[in-house]
Formats: structure tokens, sequence, C-alpha cells
């Protein structure tokens, strides 16, 4: 077995595109949920419709054929978004309908009598949700946010397919180059790993930090 | 000028019609306490009082301001009268304190150091003060409804709606409350309370009124009530929930 240290720089490399896409396409992808879970849940029928078509098809195809949509289809309509957002717009605009669901599920767990008292002190609906209401259902929402950005980090390899050199694009490279799949892809790996074992713990940091002291220390005792 | 009316308030749920046609008038820094048997509105028209629920028919009056009239700015109104529910309904994520200073913050914009001793305030008059910094998961259910009303309080409200506040509490809880509410009423807040407590009632209620059917069956003055009721119904109801709830106060 041989791996080249040499290769490593451009590893770093493209592990380094990695994260670039991971965080944009996920902070997409909370602007795009959130939007999309309040459009669900208070819109009236003209905005919660829209919401949930939109939400049905990302989550309803694979997110490889809306890559290329994005990347080879847009150029059709005279929009031409290079590799890196096509990448990013793919990956955002599907995690966004993800992220969109669980946090519909997070907002309905939220005690309603609590959005009818904040009603009760004077706020207004918009009042309401954004002081009691959400910061709630982003505490409940963590677990599963956390496993979709887990998801995303490692869907985002499949933005090698056009063209981009993020950490999967590189690693393919070198291993074709010279003959050395097996090897280069095992640190391809490995890197991923340790990529998600980090961001898990300090998903984990985060999720413990927002906890609500008294609530939940019942159902740990059972 | 009464501080509250409320005329031929209606509601209907799909073919249930909740309320039909009650009106009520409440003079300032009297306490009125509404009983009648359970599904028959009560909650319904506390919620249509400060328009949580809108009524389908009928009109609401505070202080001369209609409620009801489309135009109104209900959120300011609502602020103006407090709610004390049944199961407290805090908020979970924020402490003791920001829970009742938030209103004070977001609805009326004062400065979160004034908010701060505002809400200080009215804990220590709930007697929580020392608890200032715990979550309502941390708290006991006579705590939380002691900081619904010291939520509701900070408001500055001109009346307080309390649906049913103690019964959600074990009965040896139930106390701490209700000598809040008392100590309340005697201080000359205007009070609607929505209760069974027919000890509170005799203590310091102006007023009970006796709803069944989503109409006013007979109200008037407790004297009156517990020893002349004028229907056949406010005597039968009154004695089982004496028997029922006792006199604790
Ligand atoms: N949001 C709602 N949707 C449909 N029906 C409702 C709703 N709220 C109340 N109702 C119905 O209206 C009737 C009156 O309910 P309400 O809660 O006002 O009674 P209540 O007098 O407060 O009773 P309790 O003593 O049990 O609290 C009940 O039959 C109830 O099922
Ligand atoms: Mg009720």
């Amino acid at each position: 077995m041989v791996f080249d240290l040499a290769w490593l720089p451009q590893l770093t490399q493209g592990l380094l595109l990695t994260l670039q896409i991971t965080t944009a396409c996920i902070a997409m992808g909370i602007v795009l949920g959130i939007l999309l879970a309040l459009g669900r849940v208070y819109g009236n029928r003209l905005i919660s419709t829209p919401c949930s078509i939109y939400i049905q098809i990302f989550r309803g195809t694979p997110l490889l054929v809306q890559l290329l949509m994005v990347y080879y289809g847009l150029p059709s309509w005279g929009i031409y978004p290079s590799a890196f957002i096509s990448g990013v717009l793919a990956l955002g605009l599907n995690t966004g309908a993800y992220q969109a669901e669980y946090l519909r599920g997070a907002i309905q767990a939220v005690n309603q009598g609590q959005l009818m008292a904040a009603r009760a002190i004077g706020m207004s609906l918009p009042q309401a949700i954004r002081y009691i209401v959400l910061p709630q259902a982003f505490r409940i929402v963590i677990p599963s946010w956390s496993n979709e950005l887990i998801l995303m980090v490692k869907y985002s390899s499949i933005v090698f397919s056009v063209t981009l050199l993020d950490l999967m694009g590189v690693g393919k490279r070198i291993a074709a180059r010279n003959f050395r799949y097996f090897e280069v892809f095992v640190v391809v790996a490995l890197f991923y790993l340790v990529l998600v074992f980090i961001i898990s713990q300090l998903l984990r940091l985060l999720e413990h930090r927002a906890r609500i002291p008294g609530l939940g220390e019942h159902a740990e005792q059972r | 000028m009464s501080l509250l009316k409320a005329e031929n308030i209606h509601k209907r749920y799909g073919k249930e019609e909740v309320l039909k046609g009650v009106s009520l008038e409440l003079e300032r820094g009297e306490t009125m306490v509404v009983i009648g048997p359970s599904g028959t509105g009560k909650s319904t028209f506390l919620r249509c009082i400060n328009q949580l629920t809108p009524p389908d028919k009928g009109r609401v009056w505070l202080d001369g301001v209609e409620v009801t009239h489309p135009k109104c700015n209900i959120n300011r109104l609502r602020a103006q009268m407090g709610f004390v529910f049944q199961d407290f309904n805090l908020f979970s994520h924020l402490n003791t304190l920001r829970n009742v200073s938030i209103g004070l913050t977001k609805v009326k914009g004062i400065r979160k150091e004034d908010a701060r001793k505002l809400a200080m305030k009215e804990l220590e008059r709930v007697g929580l003060d020392d608890k200032i910094d715990a979550y309502p998961a941390q708290l006991s259910g006579g705590q939380q409804q002691r900081v619904s009303i010291a939520r509701a309080l900070a408001m500055e409200p001109k009346l307080i709606l309390f649906d049913e506040p103690t019964s959600a509490l074990d009965p040896e809880l139930i106390g701490e409350v209700l000598e809040v509410m008392i100590k309340l009423a005697k201080d000359g807040m205007t009070m609607l309370v929505v209760t069974h407590e027919m000890g509170f009632a005799r203590a310091v209620a102006d007023e009970i009124v006796f709803m069944e059917h989503g109409v006013i069956v007979e109200q008037g003055n407790p004297q009156q009530m517990f020893s002349a009721p004028k229907h056949p119904r406010t005597g039968e109801f009154l004695n089982k929930i004496t028997e029922l709830y006792g006199e604790t106060e």
C-alpha cells in the first residue's frame, strides 16, 4: 500500500472546499427551511400550498438529478451558474426542504397554550412566533437538524460530478492519476469520518447548552 | 361607566352554539365569580372578552373602548386585560424573571433594566422574588401559577380574567394561589374569575354569576346567591360544588 504524503496538501484544499460548500448550503437551507416551515404552519392556503409542493418535489427527487438540472439545465434558460454556485444552490434547495419538515414538526410540538399566553399579554402573532414559539422549536429540532447536517457533509461529495474539486473530487483525481484507488479513498473516507465526528461533537455541545433547565430531567431518570 | 361591558355574546363551534347571548357588566375594582357546569362555555366566554376567540356576534367594551371593533388595535387592548390560564402556560424556555418581563420589553418597549425592576416588584407581590432564576419546569404548580399572575400584573392591566386558576393544582397548593388572588381583590384589582372555590367567592366576590348551557341563569351578590337563589338550578349547583370542593381558602 502506498500513500504519498505529497497528496495531503491537495486533499486539504479539497477538504476546505467541502467545508465551504457544506457551510453555505446549510446556511441557505436554514433560512429556506424556516421560511417554508412558517409558511406551512401559519400561512393561508395561498402560501402553504406552494410551500408543501416545493417540499414534496425536493424530497421526492434524487439530489443528483437536482444538481445536474441546476448545472446543465439552467444554461438552457440563459442562466450560467458556476460549478460552485450550482453545488451550493442544489444542496441548499434540497436541505431546505428537509429542514422545513423537521422544523414544522418542532413548531407543532411547542405547546399551543404558550402561543395563546403570548397573545394574551399583547404580542402580535409574529412577535409570539419569534419570541415564544421559534426559540423552543429550535431546541426541539436540534437532534434531527444534527442528522441533516451530517448527511449534508457527506452528500456534498456529489458536487465532484459537476467538476468541482472538493474532497471527493480531489481524491478521485489523485486516485485516477496514480492508480491508487484503494489507498486514496481510504484516506478520503477518513477525512470525512473525522469531519463528521468533530461536527457531531460540536452539535452535541450545542444541544447541551440549549437545554432548558428542569425540562426532560424526569424522562432521563426513567 | 363600567370598566368591562359584554353585550349579547354569541359563539358557535360547528353545530353547537356554545354561547347564546351572554351579557354582563363589571365595575372598576369589582371581583366577579363565574360558576357553572363543565362544557357550559365559561372558558369560551373569557376568551371572547379578550378576543383570543373572537365572538360570532355581540360586542365588548373595555373602559369605554370597543374591543370588538374591527379597526381597534387589538394587541394593545389585549395587553390591558390580564389572562390567567388553568394550566399556567408559562414560557418554558424563559426563567421566572423573563417570563414576567418579556411583555414589558417586547410589547411595551420598556428598557431591559427598567423592565427587570418592574418584574421584580410583581414577583415580590406574589412572593416569588427568591425564584427569579428558576425555569418553569423547576417550579411547583402553585409557584407556576403565581408567576403567571405576576406576568399578567406586570402589564398593569385594567382587569384580569382568571380561567379556573386552581383546578390544575394539587389541593395543598391551592391555598397559596387563592391567597394571592384575595390580596389582589382587596387591593382593588378588577377581576373576572371562573372558579369553583366557594371560599374565595365568599371572601371577596362582589357578585356571583351562574352560567349554564351558554346563558347566564342567575347572578347576584354572594349572600343572596348562597342563601336565597331565585333559580332552583343555582341552588342545586352551589350545593354540589360546595360538597365537591369544600370551602378551602
Ligand atoms: N376550539 C374549540 N373547538 C371546538 N369546540 C370547542 C372549542 N373550545 C370549546 N369548544 C366546545 O365548547 C363547549 C364549551 O367549552 P368551554 O371550554 O367554554 O366550557 P367550560 O364551561 O369552560 O367547561 P369546563 O368547566 O370544563 O372548563 C364545549 O362543548 C367544548 O367542547
Ligand atoms: Mg373551562
